[in-house]
């Protein structure tokens, strides 16, 4: 795995830039982009939310997940302007220093991580995944595909395999949000 | 990433007709491969047609009791419609077993069939490859191709297609519908619809340029057994080795092998339909289905893995279809 420049670095020439509106953690953002500004680069580097972070840059490690209208994407393999009038939520719309998301305090509780870098990916995608085992979203590891899903370290751990850790906290990443089971499943 | 210009198609033909008129253009959707791609400018489009907001992200029945799966529908949607859980549970499992969470909620039906293929060679713009350069040379052959074709490829190209839900609809006797810049429809058998390398590697499908998946239609649900098994290097989030995707029937407490398709074997969904139907053993159907199988040195494993895994598979539809 490389350590991805700040697109477009590589380019050569500038496109025709375009507009677009979205709302990001409730507060709403009209830009103007290049075409190539992925919605990763956008949220770091115009808007200034640092928390979502840039790992691979290409849909493997998990660091730059967000929420697009309640879903996790990864934010790096999509462009900005994909994204008009939709609501996006990053780390930094879950919770705050003063007010920590459930899921928060229990990766802190926990010790669910060691450098931190892939812990906001972590903590948005583990949001989802208690979301969608709630809303009966099937998963590989699913015995019964008309049942609704038990919420199992074995599920949990198939459905974060988006999500990497190169300290290896999965013992700890899987216990914070095997906490949190009993309040969202 | 090469500079390109962008705008959000109003209808799937007016999608076509945008693709038609700007040489270079392309269609994109959930954009989960071709932005990778385009990062590492072994796709350098200069015009992309967003077709994300088009309306085909609906799953249909059909008049005759099958399925209209809508080009846009998300991965994710697709594996938790209880339609294709309950009638098609093949296609939902083919699915699951694919990406990641992430991946699965952006990536598309349509997008899914047109993925590119991850040989190494093919992402790696320093070396020969007939895929991403025609007539350069292939750099599998004598390089490293642990995961590529045993069977079907040519000396132009040893890649693999790494769909899952490719080989579920393979099995499952789909079709994909288009649509072309003048607004024609057509419909392809999936069975038609990808062709072999032989010395044009880089053509990949047989949809003409500027036309446009609009959907995937199942036919009348198969029963039977439906099994999806996958072998890959790690648990999850992995392409596959190789995978079976088999519907079975049982007949006197034999199991019959009635559709049978493979991953990670070929440059398409590997079906020979030879294969099916008739009560034989796992050894006698993979001698069918490898018959020609040219494997490299670091592949040749694949051989006893299909023999092991169709077994395997056989040996679970008669477990499930006694109970």
């Amino acid at each position: 795995m490389t350590i991805a420049q700040d697109s477009p670095a590589r380019s050569e020439t500038s496109a025709a830039a375009c507009s677009v509106t979205f709302s990001v953690n409730g507060r709403t953002s009209s830009l103007v982009l290049d075409p190539r500004v992925t919605l990763l680069d956008v949220l770091r580097e115009h808007l200034h939310l640092t928390g979502t972070k840039k790992g691979c840059d290409q849909g493997q490690c998990g660091a730059c997940t967000v929420m697009v209208n309640g879903r996790r994407i990864n934010s790096c393999l999509t462009l900005a302007l994909m994204h008009e009038g939709d609501e996006i939520t990053t780390i930094e719309g879950l919770g705050s220093p003063e007010a920590l998301h459930p899921l928060q305090k229990a990766f802190l509780d926990h010790d669910g991580f060691q450098c931190g870098y892939c812990t906001p990916g972590q903590i948005i995608s583990a949001v989802a995944v208690l979301e969608e085992i709630g809303a009966g979203v099937p998963s590989h590891v699913t015995a019964d595909l008309n049942g609704a899903p038990p919420a199992t370290d074995e599920e949990i751990r198939e459905r974060m395999s988006g999500n990497l850790c190169r300290c290896s906290a999965y013992p700890n990443i899987i216990a914070a949000i095997r906490d949190m089971v009993e309040d969202h499943v | 990433m090469r500079a390109f210009t962008y705008e959000r198609a109003g209808s799937p033909a007016a999608a076509a007709a945008a693709v038609a008129t700007q040489p270079g253009a392309k269609f994109i959707a959930g954009g989960t491969n071709l932005l990778d791609l385009m990062k590492l400018e072994i796709e350098v489009p200069t015009h992309l047609v967003d077709v994300n907001r088009l309306g085909l992200d609906l799953i249909e029945t059909t008049p005759d009791g099958g399925l209209k799966i809508g080009a846009l529908v998300r991965n994710t949607d697709l594996a938790a419609d209880m339609r294709v859980r309950s009638d098609y549970p093949l296609l939902a499992r083919a699915v699951l077993s694919g990406a990641s969470g992430q991946l699965r909620n952006k990536a598309t039906t349509g997008g899914n069939l047109l993925q590119r293929t991850r040989c190494p060679y093919f992402y790696n713009t320093d070396m020969p490859c007939n895929k991403r350069k025609p007539g350069s040379g292939c750099a599998a052959m004598g390089g490293l191709s642990h995961n590529l074709a045993i069977v079907g490829a040519s000396d132009a190209c040893i890649a693999t297609h790494p769909s899952d839900m490719a080989v579920a609809l393979r099995a499952l006797d789909a079709t994909v519908e288009t649509v072309a810049a003048d607004g024609s429809e057509r419909h392809t058998p999936l069975a038609d619809f990808y062709r072999s390398p032989g010395e044009t590697p880089h053509i990949e499908t047989v949809l003409r340029a500027a036309e446009m998946i609009t959907s995937v239609t199942l036919p009348q649900p198969l029963g039977g057994v439906q099994i999806y098994r996958k072998v890959r290097e790690r648990a999850s989030f992995a392409f596959a080795t190789v995978s079976v995707a088999m519907v079975a029937g049982s007949v006197d407490g034999d199991i019959r092998v009635d559709r049978l398709a493979f991953g990670g074997l070929a440059h398409k969904p590997w079906r020979v339909e030879a294969a099916e139907g008739a009560a034989r053993s796992a050894e006698a159907i993979a001698d069918i289905v490898l018959a020609g199988a040219k494997p490299t040195a670091d592949n040749a494993y694949k051989l006893p893995l299909v023999r092991r895994t169709l077994a395997a598979v056989i040996a679970q539809a008669k477990s499930e279809s006694a109970r």
